[in-house]
């Protein structure tokens, strides 16, 4: 285990020893303590390396990922795990706002609730919340599966492309051109899936999904007033 | 994009180190508003006086005598101390108005901060540890405090651009956002008889919450208000002499983050600002929600109304 204080090291030289670790290196585990909410800690990764931050951080950890492992023993800022390709986040405490905005691949696991705007744009992600998640979420949402536990905030799916949102409890409402739909079995076989590889033990029969109605795909006048 | 710091004290050994403690997450909070800083600071009653807090950009020349000829125009003691480009001035209660036309009368260069019988309101333009060390801001004491880093994108880089506003004796504002609907609200508050000094978006919010109050709103009931009326993004922190509040708008995309201790509440922009508290490790820190009032108060119970 390789530890490094990002206090006495600095952002910079923290973030340039992750990314100096090869494919095959033998430094596979490393600590971050001291992260004090800093912005970019863990950013643009590409190794398959564990990264474990003792503490909350703040603006875009994890961000652009691809390979590593990342663990936020603590909160996590805005737009965590941002324009992810692979490789994986886990967040002990609650997300901020857009948490895996853009991101293309790979899993983002929050153990506590995330924020407003969470899967924005995702574009082939997983994220799995164990807790609730705000307003606007997975708006304009392209690819990959949002799973929450708990429930939804305002204006779920919002202009949503071909992601799918399994929800398990309430959602306060759906965006324009999101609908509820009906589970069939692979989707069950999808989300127990996605629920084993993110350690959460749920029952998939409890979950509603929703996606996309697409009728915002073409232009139409008579939805111009949803556009 | 600004930075916003808040702390309320539920501890009184706490208020010592008020400033301290506000001062050291301003400056945590420099790089979201390097242009600008402020804070206004609650340090307690002074028994039949009223504080007013002015500001020159020539103090030299308009501080000396200032307290004799406010004290000749008001018909009372008046004390005054001089900090910097400001002057705390003690007149007697209930002599607000004739100070005002009195400070107009002596130079146009003198700007008001603040009045209040707690309220005291520093500001300038300037990095925030340059703006805190000018006034010495981390010696003060006081039971709650709120401040202000500013990075200007609706108005000019000036001392009354900078925040906190203050919108009414012993209240003030600080905002995080930019408000799209201010011009045509400036107008209208105007012809309702609102003093707005400048073309800032962030005066319109307060002197909305002003004019709210003067027909009879609580400062609760003012900020549930400028849900409806205001557009825009904001994230607004306000004080009352014995509280602060905090007001997003229902998109939220402005940050907020909260934490409480039996010690303290305390509000930053980012969890950055926040570190440094004392036994942050194991306080509840949440983020505020969208279109929510919250309130904390010495006299009352904290509140949350959610609008409808």
């Amino acid at each position: 285990m390789q530890t490094i204080d990002l206090t006495e090291v600095g952002l910079r030289e923290t973030n340039a020893t992750l990314h100096a670790q090869a494919e095959n290196t033998n430094q596979t585990a490393w600590e971050i303590i001291n992260p004090r909410g800093s912005h970019a800690i863990a950013c643009g990764l590409d190794a398959p390396i564990e990264v474990t931050v003792k503490g909350s951080t703040g603006y875009y950890c994890g961000g652009m990922n691809q390979q590593a492992t990342v663990n936020i023993h603590g909160s996590a800022g805005p737009g965590t795990g941002e324009n992810m390709m692979s490789g994986k986040i886990i967040i002990e405490g609650d997300a901020s706002q857009y948490l895996g905005a853009t991101a293309h691949g790979g899993m983002i696991v929050v153990k506590g609730n995330a924020s407003s705007r969470c899967g924005i744009s995702m574009k082939g992600v997983n994220i799995v919340v164990q807790g609730n998640i705000g307003h606007m979420s997975a708006f304009m949402g392209q690819s990959g599966n949002l799973v929450v536990c708990g429930d939804a905030g305002d204006a779920l799916g919002d202009s949503c492309y071909e992601a799918r949102f399994f929800v398990r409890g309430s959602v306060k409402s759906l965006g324009a051109d999101c609908e509820k739909k009906e589970m069939r079995e692979e989707h069950l076989t999808l989300l127990q899936g996605l629920l084993d590889e993110a350690g959460i033990d749920a029952d998939p029969k409890d979950f509603t999904r929703y996606g996309s109605a697409r009728n915002l795909y073409n232009f139409d006048v008579d939805n111009a007033g949803a556009y | 994009m600004c930075g916003i710091v808040g702390l309320f004290l539920k501890d009184p050994s706490l208020e010592p180190k008020l400033g301290a403690m506000l001062t050291d997450m301003l400056i945590t909070m420099t790089d979201r508003g390097p242009d600008s800083a402020g804070i206004a600071i609650y340090p307690g009653e002074t028994s039949g006086k009223t504080k007013l807090v002015v500001q020159s950009d020539a103090p030299d020349e308009d501080f000396p005598g200032l307290d004799t000829a406010i004290g000749k125009a008001v018909g009372g003691k008046v004390a005054m101390q001089v900090k910097s480009t400001h002057a705390v001035l003690e007149i007697p209660a209930g002599t607000t108005a004739a100070a005002r036309s009195a400070l107009a009368d002596i130079s146009s260069r003198l700007r008001v901060m603040s009045r209040g019988e707690s309220l005291e309101i520093y500001k300038e333009v300037g990095l925030p540890k340059d703006v805190a060390a000018r006034f010495d801001l981390s010696q003060m004491s006081g039971s709650h405090g709120i401040g202000h880093t500013r990075m200007a994108t609706e108005s000019a880089v000036t001392t009354m651009g900078a925040h906190p506003f203050n919108t009414g004796d012993d209240q003030c504002l600080v905002h995080n956002g930019s408000l799209s609907n201010h011009n045509s609200l400036r107008r209208k508050l105007r012809r309702e008889g609102i003093h707005i000094e400048t073309e800032n978006d962030t005066e319109v919010g307060a002197a909305y919450l002003t004019w709210q109050m003067q027909n009879g709103a609580t400062l609760g009931e003012a900020l549930q208000s400028s849900l409806d009326d205001l557009d825009g993004f904001f994230t607004f922190v306000v004080g009352t002499k014995d509280g602060f509040g905090v007001v997003r708008d229902p998109i939220a995309c402005k940050p907020a983050v909260m934490a409480e201790t039996d010690q303290y509440v305390a509000f930053g922009s980012e969890y950055r600002a926040l570190v440094d508290l004392p036994g942050i490790e194991d306080a509840r820190v949440w983020e505020p929600e969208p279109a929510t009032v919250y309130f904390w108060s010495h006299d009352a119970a904290p509140t949350t109304e959610k609008a409808a």
